[in-house]
């Protein structure tokens, strides 16, 4: 079937969120806000009791300011993955989604559609802050802003395939609440974005164990190397990892066949 | 050909099925130009659970080309269940359900790209305007944006609706929302227009209209239509019904056929389900 075609359903799926988030403009403030406050705030307040040492990719000693930012790029990242999931389950519950599960494409890949417009608008916020976080002196080298965009697709794509993996688990909006206890919040303060590994050792090395494996962790070290022209192959091969576990299992979720509609039947089974 | 209709005899690959299995016409032609072949919709022993609860019992209908047909049933007959398996929504494990012949599980592309659906939930997206719920649409169909422009001006047109493009689907009333879901199910020429409830919230006077629009599409486009519903007066003279009661067919055929030696269609529809209809 002709490339064409998808090209045309994915730019539909894309121009369709890129519109939704104009539309939606406080949803953009806040994604903007969120990750300047921990900036402005808790950044400022936490310089005093984190000394930092040498660490990779960083070359001298940083300000706690500098080594924050990846982290926040990962958590807008990770709150728009949820964001995504969140849109799916509305859609789900109003019945929107149908339009887009009825469509000739494959299942599969009107999943990836959607995964790439979430992708496109976090990529696109994650720019912003690292502009705005330019001002507060934070400031990697020229070619970091390009070399970022690579590793910001892997983790937006990631972290949106855990977002539509969740999607296909809660049965309602009311359960979201849920999802920020027991998943975004785990995986953003059990990771690096906000303390490197060795200060988390030497507190627990329980956690640090567990910091490890979280694949947020590999998500905000691949966007810190690239965006200091270096590159951890280490936290690639873990992001790719979970990507393939968590599309995967997202497809396999909304699958026609196996999916949880076909156990549970769909929205409005009433008639 | 057009440089901006480039792609679209690609599309058309999706529609073009064997001429020994499928009834192949242009939709945008006269009912009397069509050649019946076979039915448009074809379900077959169709039976359907969820976990221990049996929602369809091995049902088996068929619906022709240019005819309303009325799926008829109380709420919980399995109506909606039905339409989620018919649009594949999920998969359905025991019988068959074919689309100009075409099998629903093997070939969904073809068969999905022949149907147009409009659902009992309103599935407009309220926030934007009806020209981009009309585009979102036509791509998901793979429609270049000269067609999906050019068709969604056409079908605006034919629902009165014209001056409304640029506005947000959220200003519309209950019954212009309604005829724009119908107008965009239409948007990539389906065969088969498959309506669940459509008038659930409407008032008497849009009812009619929503019901007029449709029966008009039967005779002008040679469209298919099958049409759930809970209200037997919105099932004419001619049309075709399929009375679904607990998720067994009872009775298919024309009104008339159904009603035979029973008097009305209520009567008929009381007789058969053992209970009073609506």
């Amino acid at each position: 079937m002709s490339a064409l075609l998808y090209g045309r359903c994915l730019r539909s799926v894309v121009v369709r969120e890129g519109l939704r988030f104009v539309h939606q403009r406080e949803r953009f403030f806040a994604a903007l806000v969120r990750p300047l406050v921990w900036l402005a705030l808790f950044a400022v307040g936490f310089r005093a009791v984190l000394g930092l040492s040498i660490i990779p990719p960083y070359e001298t000693y940083i300000l706690y300011e500098e080594y924050v930012v990846p982290g926040l790029v990962g958590m807008i990242q990770l709150f728009n993955g949820m964001q995504s999931s969140l849109s799916m389950v509305y859609d789900r519950e109003m019945g929107s989604m149908k339009t887009l599960l009825v469509s000739p494409l494959p299942r599969w890949y009107l999943l990836v559609c959607k995964l790439l417009a979430g992708v496109m608008v976090s990529i696109l916020q994650a720019y912003v802050f690292i502009a705005v976080a330019w001002f507060w002196d934070v400031q990697p080298p020229p070619l970091g802003y390009l070399a970022v965009f690579p590793a910001l697709v892997a983790s937006g794509l990631m972290l949106g395939s855990l977002g539509l993996l969740l999607s296909s688990f809660i049965k309602q909006l009311e359960n979201f609440a849920g999802v920020m206890n027991f998943v975004i919040f785990p995986m953003f303060f059990a990771s690096t974005a906000l303390y490197p590994l060795w200060r988390i050792r030497e507190g627990s090395p329980t956690l640090a164990w567990v910091a490890e494996l979280n694949p947020f962790t590999h998500a905000v070290e691949l966007i810190r190397f690239a965006l200091y022209l270096r590159f951890d192959a280490t936290a690639l091969l873990a992001v790719l990892a979970a990507l393939v576990v968590f599309l995967g299992g997202a497809i396999a979720a909304y699958d026609p066949g196996r999916g949880f509609w076909a156990r549970r039947g769909g929205p409005a089974e009433q008639g | 050909m057009d440089p901006r209709l480039r792609g679209d005899d690609e599309r058309e690959r999706w529609l073009t099925v064997p001429m020994s299995s499928a009834f192949v016409t242009s939709t945008s032609a006269p009912a009397e130009e069509a050649v019946p072949s076979s039915p448009v919709l074809t379900v077959e022993g169709l039976s359907h659970r969820f976990g221990e609860r049996t929602v369809l019992d091995g049902v088996s209908f068929a619906i022709p080309a240019g005819r309303f047909t009325a799926l008829l049933g109380l709420n919980g007959a399995g109506k909606t269940t039905l339409f989620s398996l018919v649009t594949r929504l999920y998969n359905h494990r025991h019988g068959t359900i074919r689309v100009f012949g075409v099998d629903m599980l093997r070939q969904p592309t073809q068969a999905l790209a022949r149907i147009g659906v409009v659902f009992q939930q309103p599935t407009l997206d309220p926030d934007l305007t009806v020209m981009q719920n009309l585009r979102y649409h036509g791509g998901l169909h793979g429609l270049s944006r000269a067609v999906i422009e050019e068709r969604a001006r056409e079908e605006l047109a034919r629902i009165g609706l014209s001056d409304r493009a640029g506005e947000r689907v959220r200003t519309l009333s209950g019954g212009q929302r309604r005829r724009v879901e119908i107008a965009r199910a239409l948007l990539h020429r389906p065969s088969l227009l498959l309506l669940d409830e459509p008038t659930v919230g409407l008032d008497i006077d849009l009812r009619r209209q929503v019901l007029e629009h449709v029966h008009e599409l039967c005779r002008t486009q040679g469209l298919a239509v099958l049409w759930a519903t809970h209200l037997i007066d919105e099932v004419l003279p001619g049309d075709g019904v399929v009375v679904l009661h607990r998720g067994r067919v009872l009775a298919s055929g024309s009104v008339e056929e159904v009603c035979a030696g029973t008097g009305t269609l209520g009567e008929a529809f009381a007789r058969l389900t053992g209970g009073g209809g609506r």
